[in-house]
């Protein structure tokens, strides 16, 4: 076969494209949200769909998160596959029960009679001047609860394998995309791929520190070590892609190679996900580290409003560039 | 059950005085809007806004029937609660646009401005998150006998928030002096109303047992009266109110949501806007009463438009907050 160059798309268009793949291939699945239809979302992901699929699978609801949560964990029960939409993370503060007290448990609970398998799709990330009920990275919440798990795609190639094997997964999966992510461009094979769970992607392969990176933090990794490379350090990045399951080996492998790392994630840092990593790692490669571990996250305050303000609570290329050289200060 | 309709109610008296009052703030609220869509078009402000152009009448005509210190708890469309309140226009656009002297040190931004001096308590970026928060002052009034109402404002999307339903239950139950106004300008964001609100509306407080009423949302004087009426029997310990205003916004959800026409028409915005316009029919029915001249509202709107160029200058003027600063007020 003559080798077709790749196609580029956006974030958006390759998680709309999984969701229309998926949809023409499994007739149980159905998208549940709110202005999911003609509007596609505020952020258009799912323009189009209602035209293909029509409004009986992508169904506009009433703004109730919890009750079109619950609806679609009981569809999920009884032989749907949904797609519930959570327009902002901070909203699924409102789907909590649902997810947390039902879908998460309904498997163990039953002696593994009853599954759950559906899809809570929702956004994540500050940056945009949204304030402090539009702008949260709530995703450790849900990694701290057996039953979940949870997937952080971090480039639109990730992003159209992983929501694939989301649908197809038989257990409640939620699906986290950055906000500020939905329109940077990368190749999507148009061919049917999926990427499993627990598996973590070496960005950009190193030698001297790892950095691990979840989400848009991927970016920022990688700009980071854009800049360590003209300081001289060779950095590794890895993007653990689901962070329940989490990929410890790939992890560990990398920090036995490079003595050391950093971990770098959008939520708050206290008790966040970077605190489970960092444990991890120094749990596991303590005697192969040359340096602390170190964690970068969001700064512990609602996040703000006012530009400076907002500013200086994400983590940014050049504050992880800072911490990452001072693991090479002599003391 | 206690539903009624009563659009035609105007018995409260309004005389030239207040009558001029409630023009001028429908006003003052209007040329707000209209210079927040300008600073957002030309990029002056972070963020988006949910403007309340074609609403001011509920506002104002619900403020209107308030003391100063009774509460109100507002939207993310809630710019015209805001200023009905009294709140200073210099203080809300220096917090739309991040300054360091705005209602809330610039941490909240448009969908969050608060305000303790004239007693409100937060407009809310989650829909229906206001509910307990009104529910919850009308209890603090009770319990601690100031005789104060607190007003709810919402707008029908909330109507599919469950929180709703258990706080007006607890209203009834404690005969609590909240009055929950529903803003029914027929869209949640993107969808019609009819697609998501089954039943009739008022039929749900009416189940609580709640004195449930509907007005014309563009007919200050129909929201005053049926406000004022509701306002005093919450006063007296007549217990919770729920009113629902028939309104319609007249730009986007928010500023950047211009085409929008898969969603509704432009002949059905040109109607909204010409024939039941609340500044216009209002300023018609001052002139009918002898209360003003049109040049004299001519007037009123050229101040207002001035002021509020004025406020929005000061706030442009003003410095941000010091990035060092962020962690200031995360406790009490
Ligand atoms: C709990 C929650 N879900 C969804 C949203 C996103 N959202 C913001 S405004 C809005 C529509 C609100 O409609 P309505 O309550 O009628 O108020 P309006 O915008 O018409 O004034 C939605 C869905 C939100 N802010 N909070």
């Amino acid at each position: 076969m003559p080798e077709t160059p790749q196609r580029e798309l956006t974030f958006a268009e390759a998680v709309r494209e999984a969701l229309a793949e998926e949809m023409r291939r499994d007739p149980r699945v159905v998208i549940l949200g709110e202005d999911v239809a003609e509007a596609g979302t505020p952020f258009k992901v799912l323009s189009g769909l209602v035209e293909e699929f029509g409004r009986a699978r992508v169904i506009d609801t009433p703004i109730s998160e919890a009750g079109f949560t619950g609806v679609a964990v009981g569809a999920a029960m009884t032989g749907m596959r949904p797609v519930a939409d959570i327009m902002f993370g901070d909203f699924l503060t409102l789907t909590m029960d649902q997810i947390v007290n039902q879908a998460a448990k309904i498997h163990y609970m039953s002696g593994g009679k009853l599954k759950v398998p559906m899809v809570l799709r929702t956004t994540m990330g500050a940056a945009r001047r949204s304030a402090a009920q539009h702008s949260q990275s709530l995703h450790v919440w849900l990694s701290h609860v057996p039953g979940l798990k949870v997937v952080l795609p971090s480039t639109p190639y990730d992003a159209k394998g992983l929501l694939k094997t989301a649908i197809r997964d038989d257990n409640p999966v939620v699906f986290i995309e950055d906000k500020m992510m939905f329109r940077m461009k990368g190749p999507v094979p148009s061919d049917d791929y999926t990427i499993p769970f627990g598996v973590a992607d070496v960005k950009r392969v190193g030698t001297d520190v790892t950095i691990v990176a979840t989400s848009s933090m991927v970016q920022t990794a990688l700009g980071a070590a854009r800049m360590l490379e003209d300081a001289g350090i060779s950095a590794e990045v890895i993007d653990p892609r689901t962070i329940s399951p989490l990929d410890r080996g790939t992890i560990i492998a990398s920090v036995k190679k490079t003595s050391r790392a950093v971990v770098v994630d959008e939520g708050h840092l206290q008790y966040g996900v970077t605190a489970e990593i960092a444990s991890m790692i120094a749990d596991e490669a303590f005697y192969h580290l040359d340096a602390p571990v170190k964690r970068l996250g969001a700064m512990d305050v609602p996040v703000p409003f006012s530009p400076p303000l907002e500013d200086a609570t994400v983590p940014t290329e050049e504050a992880l560039v800072d911490v990452v050289r001072g693991l090479f200060k002599k003391t | 059950m206690t539903t009624e309709t009563r659009a035609d109610r105007t018995d409260e008296a309004i005389d030239a005085a207040r009558g001029l009052e409630f023009y001028s703030q429908m006003v003052h609220i209007r040329a707000f809007e209209d210079v927040v869509n300008d600073l957002y078009k030309r990029a002056a402000m972070p963020g988006l806004a949910h403007l309340y152009s074609g609403q001011e009448a509920v506002a104002v005509g619900v403020c209107q029937a308030l003391h100063r210190d009774d509460y109100i708890t507002s939207t993310h469309r809630g710019h015209g609660h805001c200023l009905a309140k009294g709140a200073d226009p210099k203080l809300m656009f220096a917090e739309l646009l991040g300054k360091e002297i705005g209602y809330c040190g610039g941490r909240g931004g448009s969908m969050h401005i608060a305000d303790q001096e004239t007693g409100n308590l937060g407009a809310n970026a989650i829909v229906g998150g206001s509910t307990g928060i009104a529910t919850g002052a009308a209890l603090s009034a009770k319990s601690l006998g100031n005789h104060r109402v607190a007003v709810c404002f919402f707008g029908e999307g909330a109507l599919g928030q469950g929180l709703l339903y258990e706080v007006m239950n607890l209203a009834a139950l404690w005969t609590l002096p909240v009055i929950y106004v529903c803003e029914n300008n027929l869209y949640n964001e993107y969808t019609h109303f009819r697609e998501t609100t089954a039943g009739e509306i008022l039929a749900r407080p009416a189940a609580f047992g709640i004195r449930a009423e509907r007005v014309d949302g563009q007919d200050v004087r129909a929201v005053y009266a049926a406000a004022s009426a509701l306002v005093a029997r919450a006063r007296e310990g007549g217990g919770p109110a729920f009113l629902e205003c028939d309104t319609y916004r007249y730009h986007g959800h928010h500023v950047g949501d211009i085409d929008r026409a898969y969603y509704r028409s432009k002949d059905e915005e040109h109607e909204w806007m010409t024939t039941r316009d609340p500044i216009g029919r209002f300023g018609e029915w001052l002139c009918e009463q002898g209360f003003a001249a049109p040049v004299t509202l001519d007037d009123i709107r050229s101040q207002a438009a001035t002021a509020i160029e004025a406020a929005a200058q000061f706030a442009l003027d003003a410095p941000y907050p010091v990035a060092g600063d962020v962690w200031r007020h995360v406790y009490a």
